[in-house]
């Protein structure tokens, strides 16, 4: 029973110091970010790897996922009698929800999990004391633009899905299951409000790219220089990523949606 | 031995240092002379890749002083100590190339992160400085498909990139073969002399380093126990020095990990009832 | 890979997303109705609000022209009391009349303003004295039952 109570007790304190060592290197992060902005092409190279290469697997889970949102929204709304409004519920659950988290999971597991990987090794293989002892610090050089190359691909990413999504169910909806075009377009245009979904989805996604991005770099830079560290870092990244992600999520619905119907 | 130039680049003056409980160096007095090459040597985790790694300022000490060029290295800033690295160049373990660059490129990372020149003067030093290492040729290829000795003479010519005032070099002969190695012990000497730096080689491989070096230090359990030019040491009578030389497995150094006695070890179990 | 095919993809994966967002904008969501960055706010009180919701449309000739910002219960009047904020573009007359109405049969409820004709219009802070509160189904269910057994009665 003390043992239980002792391990619930260094877990909990190993957690805390966690928190407080990732909250110090993200103090670091931003101080020298600065740097890493005067030299924008290492940022955009990260995009490249981080938000470009992910665009295909988003593009097309966005469809899929539309897709199974327009044969099941159309056979729940079918019993109310109103399959016109197919168009409604499959862009309010994409762009209030579905976009921003199952992009931001899709990033975690695709880039997230790259860039731990990545710093990791470079920790491992003492690619970042060599950079450290020539003078260049490494997270101005390699932590910030990846960092950043994460909350600037994130929203880009989520819209995508989003916009994906949208004509995933469209192609459902009113390709073969045959609602009717204008009622499809014009319910949904008139239920989705620009600044209250449309900019709260852009929001979640922008707070998802820093959780994920922050999330990936620490554990890669903080990881042991081992294979095994490496690989538990990918793990803690992918976990930490999809828990952030979820409770996250449903903090910032709480704030953002409790006025509305 | 008689220095030429008297004035020490690198000074160490009883310098402790521990990780957590575990102390590493237990008062070390070091000194290195410019122009010179120095080789610490010492059995496995005595503490000489921490020894490198206080004078490259990665950690600090718990007491004592390293200096270098006259600065006490405890009580410099951030920045300064940055100056102070671009001066210095460290070629470590394995080489720590950057695996996601060329040849050509990681050479070329000092110059282009501290400097402003043209794309074609910063071509021309590092095709300069990888044909003072001997793989000018070599340029288009990415680390992964260097050999280990290629990959160490790369690291090499990156580490003198910037033409530093002091070379650090990690085990620079480990896990390589004798015509690497001998390679590797030729480069370190004559990079040092045509580049007027000073060196500071820690290795545990004696016979290589006994061929290049000035002067050499030997280090035991956190502790300078010999010292001397390749000469006195090749003559020297001391039993440390001797068994090292002679890689006798037996000796000062203990073949055993310190250990309780070995009936308590193996038959603790039955002792205590 | 070379500097200029890196910008090159990244710019193509940044027009890709910013089409998304305007997607999204323009198509999927209603970014060309009311602008609602210049408003001013006025207030109404109701007998009863019914289903009202805070950020329900207010509509006028069935134009949406602004939005509820907050409903509070006055102990004084034991009423609701609405507050709402209209788009500065749109003015009304003082006597306008503001009343809870629903779209469709169960849709949701807004607030409908019908214009009146007074020459001074409404401020920041008015009061819009003239309402009509939202029809409630129970009572009409039981008005309609009663006035059915009154006519019986007689």
């Amino acid at each position: 029973m003390t043992e239980l109570l002792r391990n619930i007790g260094s877990m909990a304190i190993n957690g805390v110091w966690r928190l407080g060592l990732a909250a110090r290197f993200f103090a670091l992060l931003l101080r020298y970010s600065g740097q890493a902005f005067l030299r924008f092409h290492l940022t955009i190279r990260e995009i490249y790897y981080g938000g470009f290469l992910s665009l295909l697997i988003i593009a097309v889970s966005g469809l899929f996922v539309g897709m199974v949102l327009g044969l099941q929204g159309y056979e729940t709304l079918q019993r109310f009698g109103s399959g016109d409004a197919l168009g409604v519920l499959v862009a309010l659950s994409l762009v209030r929800e579905l976009g921003p988290v199952v992009a931001g999971l899709l990033f975690a597991s695709r880039a997230g999990s790259a860039i731990t990987a990545e710093i990791g090794l470079m920790k491992a293989t003492e690619q970042l004391k060599a950079m450290d002892m020539m003078a260049v610090n490494p997270i101005a050089r390699v932590v910030a633009p990846r960092f950043w190359a994460g909350v600037l691909s994130m929203p880009l990413l989520a819209a995508i899905f989003s916009a994906m999504g949208v004509l995933g169910g469209w192609l459902i909806g009113v390709v073969m299951i045959g609602v009717d075009e204008g009622a499809f377009w014009s319910q949904m245009q008139s239920a989705v409000d620009f600044r209250y979904d449309i900019m709260n989805g852009v929001i979640k996604s922008v707070v998802f790219g820093v959780a994920v991005s922050l999330i990936a770099v620490f554990e890669g830079y903080d990881c042991s220089p081992t294979a095994e560290g490496v690989s538990r870092a990918i793990t803690r990244t992918v976990v930490g990523s999809a828990l952030a992600i979820l409770a996250l999520d449903f903090v910032l619905t709480s704030f953002m949606f409790r006025g509305q119907s | 031995m008689a220095p030429e130039n008297p004035d020490p680049l690198v000074r160490l003056e009883g310098v402790r240092f521990a990780y957590g409980e575990n102390e590493i160096l237990k008062g070390v007095d070091l000194t290195v002379r410019r122009g010179q090459v120095i080789a610490i040597m010492g059995g496995s985790g005595c503490g000489k890749t921490t020894l490198l790694r206080l004078i490259g300022g990665q950690i600090m000490v718990d007491a004592g002083r390293v200096e270098l060029a006259g600065r006490n290295l405890a009580e410099i800033s951030r920045a300064e100590l940055y100056d102070m690295r671009r001066r210095m160049g460290m070629l470590f373990q394995f080489g720590a190339l950057f695996t996601d660059m060329s040849v050509f490129d990681n050479v070329a990372f000092p110059l282009r992160e501290h400097t402003d020149l043209s794309p074609e003067l910063v071509r021309d030093l590092v095709l300069m400085k990888l044909n003072a290492v001997g793989l000018r040729g070599a340029e288009r290829l990415m680390p992964a498909e260097l050999s280990g000795g290629m990959a160490r003479r790369v690291a090499l010519a990156r580490a003198v990139a910037l033409d530093p005032m002091l070379i650090m070099y990690d085990e620079p002969f480990a896990g390589l073969d004798p015509i690497s190695l001998g390679v590797i012990g030729q480069l370190i000497r004559r990079l040092n002399d045509a580049l007027g730096a000073t060196s500071i080689m820690v290795t545990h491989d004696v016979h290589e380093s006994l061929e290049i070096v000035d002067y050499i230090y030997f280090v035991s359990e956190g502790r300078i126990v010999a010292q001397g030019t390749p000469d006195q040491i090749r003559e020297s009578q001391d039993p440390f020095v001797h068994q090292f030389v002679c890689a006798e497995a037996d000796g000062p150094v203990p073949f055993h990990y310190p250990a309780g006695s070995l009936d308590e070890h193996f038959f603790g179990k039955e002792l205590r009832t | 890979m070379s500097r200029t095919t890196l910008d090159l993809w990244v710019g193509v994966f940044v027009v890709i997303g910013i089409a998304a967002l305007f997607f999204l904008a323009l198509r999927v969501g209603n970014f060309a109705g009311v602008d609602l960055s210049e408003t001013y706010t006025v207030k109404a009180r109701f007998d009863n609000i019914g289903g009202l919701k805070v950020r329900a449309p207010v509509k006028s000739a069935g134009v949406v022209v602004g939005r509820v910002d907050s409903i509070v219960f006055d102990t004084h009047t034991y009423r609701a009391e609405v507050e709402f904020t209209i788009a500065t573009r749109y003015e009304f007359p003082r006597d306008t009349i503001a009343s809870i109405l629903t779209s469709g049969l169960l849709g949701e409820q807004y607030i409908g303003l019908d214009a009146g004709v007074d020459f001074d219009m409404l401020g920041d802070g008015d009061l819009v004295q003239m309402t009509q509160s939202a029809v409630v189904l129970e009572k009409l269910i039981g008005q309609f039952m009663f006035d059915r057994a009154g006519a019986a009665n007689d």
